[in-house]
């Protein structure tokens, strides 16, 4: 650990209640310098709390967190300057302009960069002369996106940052973060928009019940889980069902489906091999099967059925089984 | 009300035609009634009860011919006239026309506030938060929620009518009969629904809640500025508004019931154009297109202090001019003031009681302490302002830049407590200059002047308990409104009611020396400083330490 003071984000053991809530429960998270880490997980599972520590708005009850070598809460200002924070659900002043908020929130950063700030707006088509109360929700996304963005900082803290805005716009926004991260800045991203993550992010931290259950490159996240095999053989499959790492096994005539554990695939498709396959369908997980491995548990008590979980085993226990 | 006939046709499908363009009308004022039925008897029994109160308290007040004779003169003069009515009855001062000549115009103003307030909620607000556009979309005709709101508005001003009738008519005071009470009640919905017109109407023209209601409350301080010139002078311009035509009753005096007709057909014509014009518009539309702003920030809104001051510009603007012109109309009074206590022992005694060489300097001393009172409601209210932007998460983008927890809330506080020494020198140079002008002594000017700025410490203090509070208990921060209130109480009644000397001592406006009769005392403005600059350093030392209370 003698490089973690290099890392913009770094947090232990981080616990924060509200009442009798325990939002955050030792949660743990790094990020690196340079990369774009996604902040994975529903609604109310600790994301904006982790956030808003590291911004010191909120303190933490116990643990570490470092943000740019800092303490968040006691160096918040000098902090400040170097990162750019969008919030999830942004409220703006009824009698601002957009472009009047734009420039009163860079200009309180430290510095607005006005040919970057009309780019912006032009890119995200945003009408700055509008009130704010006009606004709907995703031009105030908008408004707050363009602040951040035109900012040049260090630090990009994007909380759920695209809930409001339609898929053009989206676009836009994953063109920004990219080019963001191509000029060597980073960036922590939160979101439950899986597609966005595993497009944007080289890292993910998936968070459940205030503790981060899985986090790491994305490649790598992927060994973990398993690929889904679909297979028409010459001759009918057998003795496959009860091999280790073999999941929801079905077979229908000369057709078979299965899941497979990432380091039993190669042993599984010689198996399968014996039996001439005429076509092989191989597909590689997602990130929410990876997704869905966590919080199948709690879709699977709401009576969703959920693939991950669909052998009966409790989908957090993971590969070890 | 006429709830039971339209749930046929709303479920009869029939949503074209002229029928149509009612259909749910009956369902959404019920609607409305269930989401009001706190709000509208909260208003009803506070305005009635209030109106009563005061009836029974003059009474008390004058409780003879004599008190009441010296009362009349007061009234009479032009500044007394402005302040409450045409002065009917004057002649022979009974508790009714006293009713009528000070108290029916003025609680016409809360009839009209009522109106304009419950029909805006209901309407363009509804728009506005894009509820409407969720109800409209159910089978609803195109007027049924502007006509909901009208029968419900205007069931309430004639619920208020039939209540104030009630409790004056059985108030058992003196020459306060049952019909004149009635004629009072029906008076004060006839204002009510004039303004229920008037309010209908602005709610088409914005699409902004508060823009509709601001229209009508600038009616409403029309409606009253005319009566009040028009009674100053001839009563000609008196004419010309609703409230006039509501005192043109002359009620408990002659009682006439024919005035009142000018308000049912000025209200029925307001509503049929409000209706007019609801049919030329979009839903969510207003009539006027909302102007376009300026693309970019001008230099002065780019640091915590300039955004405090930006957000609290109108309001402050709004007070100032109120307070000027609030002091200049109790200043007015300063020459009367020797004419209207000659024959009322009780005042006479208060007064007595104060320092002061000569009448008019107790006088001054005695509505600068009214005023200032006031000014520390603008400072309380100013201090409300870091608490909605925390609230509604406007403080969490700013406080997420480089900007300390320290600097917002100095922004804020700047504002708040410079407002609150603004509000007083304004106020004390209106309450100075009309009071030099109506005595004939232009050194009133600078005592009253000085006499309100008196007043700082104890106005800081006031924002400084909500401040503190803010730091400290954000929740409890409605307790500062208590240091008003129980600084007016013992302000106002302290002399009437003989409180004791420690009551006084409680109230931080109680310290403050009474200018220009009294010595100026150092001692306890400095204490009183003291105390605000701990409550200051309590707030910002919490407020530091706190958890921001986040959506």
């Amino acid at each position: 650990m003698t490089a973690s003071s290099t890392f913009p984000i770094e947090v232990s053991g981080l616990v924060k209640s509200f009442g009798r809530t325990r939002a955050l429960d030792g949660l743990d998270l790094t990020v690196r310098t340079g990369e774009v880490h996604g902040f994975l997980g529903p609604n109310g599972a600790g994301k904006s709390t982790t956030i808003r520590i590291l911004l010191g708005l909120l303190r933490a009850d116990e643990g570490k967190a470092r943000l740019l070598g800092g303490d968040p809460w006691r160096d918040a200002v000098r902090l400040h300057r170097r990162i750019a924070y969008v919030p999830g659900d942004v409220d703006l002043w009824p009698n601002l302009t957009g472009g009047q908020a734009i420039d009163l929130l860079a200009r309180l950063r430290g510095g607005l960069d006005r040919a970057r700030r009309d780019e912006l707006c032009d890119r995200f088509d945003l009408d700055t002369a509008k009130k704010g109360r006009t606004y709907s929700k995703g031009n105030r996304q908008k408004v707050a996106l363009v602040a951040a963005l035109a900012s040049r900082a260090e630090l990009l803290i994007l909380d759920e940052p695209t809930a409001g805005l339609d898929p053009l716009m989206e676009a836009v926004f994953q063109e920004c973060i990219a080019e963001a991260a191509a000029e060597g800045r980073t960036v922590l991203l939160s979101s439950h928009i899986l597609a966005q993550v595993e497009k944007l992010c080289d890292r993910v931290s998936i968070i459940r019940l205030g503790r981060i259950v899985e986090s790491g490159a994305l490649r790598e996240l992927r060994h973990l889980t398993r690929t889904t095999i679909e297979a028409e053989t010459e001759r009918r499959v057998t003795g496959l069902d009860g091999l280790p790492g073999v999941h929801g096994f079905t077979a229908e005539d000369d057709r078979v489906r299965f899941d497979v554990d990432a380091e039993r695939l190669g042993e599984v498709v010689r198996r399968l091999s014996e039996f001439v396959p005429r076509t092989l369908i191989s597909r590689p997980p997602t990130l929410e099967q990876l997704f869905l491995r966590h919080y199948g548990d709690e879709l699977a008590e709401n009576g969703v059925p959920v693939e991950g979980a669909a052998d009966g085993r409790p989908a957090r226990d993971g590969e070890a089984s | 009300m006429a709830v039971a006939t339209e749930t046929g046709t709303a479920t009869g499908g029939r949503a074209a035609g002229e029928g149509g363009a009612f259909t749910g009308t009956g369902t959404l004022a019920r609607f409305m009634l269930r989401r009001d039925r706190i709000r509208i008897p909260v208003w009803l029994l506070s305005v009635s009860l209030g109106t009563a109160a005061t009836a029974s308290n003059l009474a008390a007040t004058y409780p003879t011919a004599a008190d009441r004779r010296s009362r009349a003169e007061l009234v009479e003069s032009p500044a007394g006239a402005a302040f409450s009515g045409p002065g009917h009855g004057l002649g022979d001062y009974t508790y009714g026309a006293m009713l009528a000549n000070e108290l029916l115009g003025f609680v016409a103003i809360f009839a009209a506030l009522m109106s304009v307030l419950l029909l805006v909620r209901h309407t363009r607000a509804e728009e506005e938060a894009g509820r409407a556009e969720l109800v409209r979309a159910g089978v609803v005709g195109r007027h049924a929620p502007l006509a909901a709101a009208v029968l419900v508005v205007g069931g309430a001003n004639v619920a208020l009518g039939a209540l104030m009738a009630v409790v004056l008519g059985g108030s058992g005071i003196d020459t306060v009969t049952w019909p004149g009470s009635l004629l009072f009640g029906a008076a004060l919905a006839a204002v009510g629904l004039v303004f229920t017109g008037a309010a209908a109407v602005t709610a088409q023209l914005t699409e902004y809640g508060r823009a509709a209601g601001g229209a009508a409350g600038a009616l409403i301080a029309v409606a009253y500025t005319l009566r009040a010139v028009g009674d100053m002078g001839g009563g000609a311009w008196s004419w010309l508004s609703p409230i006039g035509w509501a005192q043109a009753t002359k009620v408990y005096v002659d009682g006439r019931w024919w005035p009142l007709v000018l308000c049912l057909l000025l209200a029925g014509g307001l509503l049929a154009a409000a209706f007019a014009l609801a049919a030329r518009r979009d839903v969510g539309a207003g009539l006027l297109p909302p102007r376009p702003g300026p693309r970019t920030a001008s230099a002065s809104l780019g640091t915590s202090l300039g955004l405090a001051l930006r957000l609290q510009r109108a309001g402050l603007l709004w007070w100032a001019v109120s307070m000027a012109a609030l002091g200049a109309v109790y200043g007015a009074f300063a020459g009367d003031v020797r004419d209207a206590i000659a024959e009322n022992a009780a005042l006479q005694e208060w007064v007595g009681s104060l320092p002061g060489s000569s009448l008019a300097d107790r006088f001054v001393s005695v509505i600068t302490s009214m005023l200032a009172a006031v000014c520390g409601v603008q400072v309380i209210l100013a201090m409300q302002r870091p608490r909605s932007e925390e609230t509604a998460g406007r403080a969490e983008p700013v406080l997420a830049t480089a900007v300390s927890r320290t600097r917002w809330l100095a922004g804020h506080v700047t504002v708040a407590f410079a407002g609150g020494v603004l509000m007083l020198l304004l106020a004390g140079l209106g309450a100075g200059a009309a009071a030099a002008v109506s005595v004939g002594d232009a050194g009133l000017l600078p005592g009253t002047v000085g006499a309100a700025l008196a007043y700082v410490p104890a106005v800081w203090i006031a924002g400084g308990t909500a401040l503190a509070l803010f730091g400290l208990a954000p929740r409890a921060m409605p307790v500062a409104w208590a240091v008003v209130v129980y600084s007016v109480f013992v302000t106002t009644f302290g002399g009437l009611l003989r409180l004791p000397g420690w009551m006084n001592d409680l109230s931080p406006f109680g310290h403050v020396p009474l200018l220009p009769g009294a010595d100026l005392r150092w001692t306890p403005l400095a204490v009183l400083t003291l105390v605000a600059a701990a409550l200051v350093a309590a707030g910002f030392a919490g407020f530091r330490r706190r958890d921001l209370d986040l959506r």
